[in-house]
C-alpha cells in the first residue's frame, strides 16, 4: 500500500519586509497553491495553518484566520505550532487526514510578519518558560547559540570563518535566482569577513535575519490526483516528526543545560541527526538516493552540521565537503538551491513549507535557472524550539 | 543607601566566595542530577520515579563552547539603553562529575580572546543588573587561577 501523498499545488508570497499582516501573506500563497493546483477553494476538505501569533493568543488563530480570509466554506480545519518545526508538522498533520481518509485534498498555509532585529520571547514575567529565562539570566538570543555551535565545530573539527563564509556565498548565488527570496544579491567571502560580528565568530552575513513571508501546499490523496487528471505528481512519501531522546546531551535553543549523561545511556546519534533518519527509514530512501537537499541555515556553520545529520558526510567532514563542491549546484547533493534561509530570512511558519515547495518546483523540473538536473529525489530539514525538529522527504 | 542582594533566579545557587555552588536536584531513585532543578517528577524515561533532593554542582568544569553578544539582547534582558552596550561573553561548561553542560555569562572583564574550548573555568558569583532596590544576582563562569 502507498503511503505516498500528492504535492498538488505549490505557492508563495516573496519574503522581505512589507509592514503587512501575517494574514495578507498567507491568504496571497494559499491563492498561488490553489492556482498552481488548478484547484478552487471550495474544493479543499481541509484546511491546516502553522501557527504564529496575533493579539496574545498563540498558537490557537492559524487555520482558521486563513479559512476566514479564504472565505469560510466548511472545511475540516486544525492548526499546529512546533516553533520553527511549524510548517513540517502542519505538512504532517495534513497527510495523516489524507492518509487516514479523513479528507481527499488538504491545503496547508505557513505565514508571518517577524519583528525586526532578534525573535524575543512574548512579555511579562514568566520564569517557568526556559526561552524567557535565557534571555531575562543570559541574554542569549538565538545568535548566541548558532555562535556557540560554530566556536565548537571549530575547535572540534578546525572548520574556519573562511568556512563558514563560503556557505554564505553558495547559498547567496541560488537566491540570486530565486523571485521569492528576499536577498537576490550575490555575495563574496570579503563582504562576509568584512561583516561585523554578532556572535563571535559569526558575522552578520553568517545569520539569517527575520522575515516577513508566507508558503502554502495543495495536498491530496494519489486517487484525487489520478481523477484530477495528474498521473505524476510531486508525492511526499516521509514526514518524520521526532522528539530527541533522553539525555539530550548537545546543548539546544532555549535551553541553558543540557540533559545529565550520567546516568542513561547516550543515544548513538544526536536530535538532528535523528530526525533525518526517521524520515528516511520511513521513505525507504538513503542520503545516496537524494538528488538535493533544503536545510534550515540559520547560521553557515549549521548547515555544515546538517550535512553531517543527513548522512552526507561522515562527523567533521562537513567543510571538506562544501570546499569540494558536493553540496553546491551540479555536485552530489545540492543543498540550498532556494537560496535557503540566508536568502529567504526566518518567516517562521511559512519556512519549512517553503522548503517543501523548493522541493516541488525542483522535482518537477520546474525550478527556472536554479535547477538541479534530473532531480528525483529531495529531503527538507528544520529544527524548532523545545525539542521540535521534523524533515520532509519528497520523491517524483 | 545599600541594595538588598537577590538571587535572579530562586534556588538556582547559593553561597558566597569559593562557597558559591550552582544547585540541582537529583532523584533519589536514578540518581540522575538535574540543572536548572526539576521538582516535579524526574525527567529519565528509565526511571520510574523518585524524590527530588537539592544538591549542589560541581564548582570547576571545562568549556564546551563560547560566544559573545556584541549587540544588545532586547528584553527580558534587563540593560540600561542610555548606556552604550558592552559585550560580555557567554560560556557553557562542561561538568565531569554530573556528565551536563551549563550555559552562563562570563566575570566581567573577560572576553573571548581570553577563552579556549577545553579550558578549566570556576562558577563564581555575580550580579545580573542592579534597580532602586535590588541587587539581582546570579551566576558567572571564571578561567581557574583568574582573579577578579
Ligand atoms: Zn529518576
Amino acid at each position: 500500500m502507498t503511503r505516498d501523498v500528492a504535492v498538488l499545488g505549490a505557492g508563495m508570497h516573496p519574503w522581505g519586509k512589507w509592514g503587512r499582516s501575517f494574514v495578507e501573506y498567507g491568504t496571497a500563497a494559499a491563492r498561488e497553491a490553489l492556482a498552481d493546483a488548478g484547484l478552487d477553494w471550495r474544493d479543499i476538505g481541509s484546511i491546516v495553518g502553522a501557527d504564529t501569533v496575533r493579539g496574545g493568543y498563540p498558537g490557537y488563530v492559524a487555520g482558521a484566520t486563513f479559512a476566514k480570509a479564504l472565505g469560510w466554506q466548511g472545511a475540516r480545519v486544525a492548526s499546529v505550532y512546533a516553533a520553527c518545526a511549524s510548517g513540517a508538522q502542519a505538512i504532517a498533520a495534513a497527510r495523516a487526514q489524507i492518509l487516514a481518509g479523513l479528507a481527499d485534498v488538504a491545503l496547508v498555509v505557513g505565514a508571518d510578519a517577524a519583528p525586526k532585529g532578534f525573535f524575543r520571547p512574548a512579555g511579562g514575567e514568566r520564569p517557568d518558560d526556559p526561552d524567557w529565562l535565557r534571555f531575562r539570566l543570559l541574554g542569549a538570543t538565538n545568535p548566541t547559540y548558532f555562535g556557540l555551535y560554530a566556536r565548537r565545530r571549530m575547535a572540534v573539527h578546525g572548520d574556519t570563518p573562511e568556512d563558514f563564509a563560503l556557505v554564505k556565498v553558495k547559498n547567496a548565488a541560488m537566491g540570486a535566482l530565486n523571485p521569492y527570496a528576499r536577498y537576490r544579491k550575490r555575495v563574496t567571502a570579503e563582504e562576509v569577513a568584512a561583516s561585523a560580528v554578532v556572535a563571535d565568530p559569526l558575522r552578520l552575513l553568517d545569520i539569517c535575519a527575520t522575515s516577513d513571508g508566507g508558503a502554502a501546499l495543495v495536498l491530496s490523496s494519489m486517487d484525487f490526483a489520478r481523477r484530477h487528471g495528474v498521473a505524476r505528481p510531486v508525492r511526499i512519501r516521509a514526514v518524520s516528526t521526532v522528539t530527541p531522546r533522553f539525555p539530550n546531551t548537545v546543548l539546544d535553543l532555549p535551553d541553558i543545560a543540557t540533559d545529565s549523561a550520567a546516568t542513561a545511556e547516550v543515544a548513538g546519534e544526536t536530535f538532528r541527526a535523528s530526525i533525518a533518519r526517521a524520515a528516511y527509514e520511513e521513505a525507504g530512501v538513503g542520503p545516496e538516493d537524494l538528488s538535493l537537499a533544503e536545510v534550515y541555515d540559520l547560521s553557515t556553520a549549521l548547515e555544515l552540521q546538517w550535512y553531517e545529520d543527513l548522512g552526507l558526510c561522515g562527523e567533521g567532514e562537513g567543510a571538506k565537503l562544501l570546499r569540494e563542491g558536493a553540496t553546491a549546484p551540479g555536485g552530489r547533493t545540492p543543498v540550498n538551491a532556494s537560496g535557503g534561509l540566508a536568502s529567504f530570512g526566518e518567516a517562521v511558519p511559512a519556512q519549512a513549507i517553503a522548503q517543501v515547495c523548493e522541493l516541488t518546483w525542483q522535482l518537477r523540473g520546474a525550478a527556472g535557472d536554479r535547477q538541479i538536473a534530473d532531480a528525483r529525489v529531495g529531503i527538507s530539514a528544520n529544527q524548532g524550539l523545545f525539542g521540535h525538529g521534523s524533515s520532509v522527504v519528497a520523491v517524483r | 543607601m545599600s541594595r538588598r542582594g537577590t538571587p535572579a533566579a530562586a534556588g538556582w545557587f547559593v553561597g558566597d566566595g569559593v562557597g558559591f555552588r550552582l544547585l540541582g536536584t537529583r532523584c533519589s531513585s536514578c540518581t540522575t542530577v538535574f540543572f536548572p532543578r526539576e521538582d516535579a517528577h524526574c525527567r529519565n524515561p528509565y526511571c520510574t520515579g523518585g524524590s527530588l533532593e537539592e544538591v549542589p554542582l560541581s564548582r570547576k568544569g571545562h568549556i564546551w563552547s563560547y560566544t559573545d553578544s556584541r549587540y544588545r539582547p532586547p528584553s527580558p534582558y534587563v540593560s540600561n539603553p542610555e548606556l552604550p552596550w558592552e559585550p560580555y561573553a557567554l560560556i557553557a561548561v562542561e561538568l565531569a562529575a554530573e556528565r551536563l553542560v551549563v550555559l552562563g555569562q562570563a566575570a566581567p572583564g573577560v572576553t573571548v580572546a581570553d577563552l579556549t574550548v577545553g579550558m578549566e573555568v570556576e562558577v563564581v558569583p555575580g550580579v545580573l543588573h542592579e534597580d532602586a532596590e535590588t541587587t539581582w544576582t546570579t551566576w558567572h563562569w571564571r578561567p581557574t587561577g583568574v582573579r577578579a
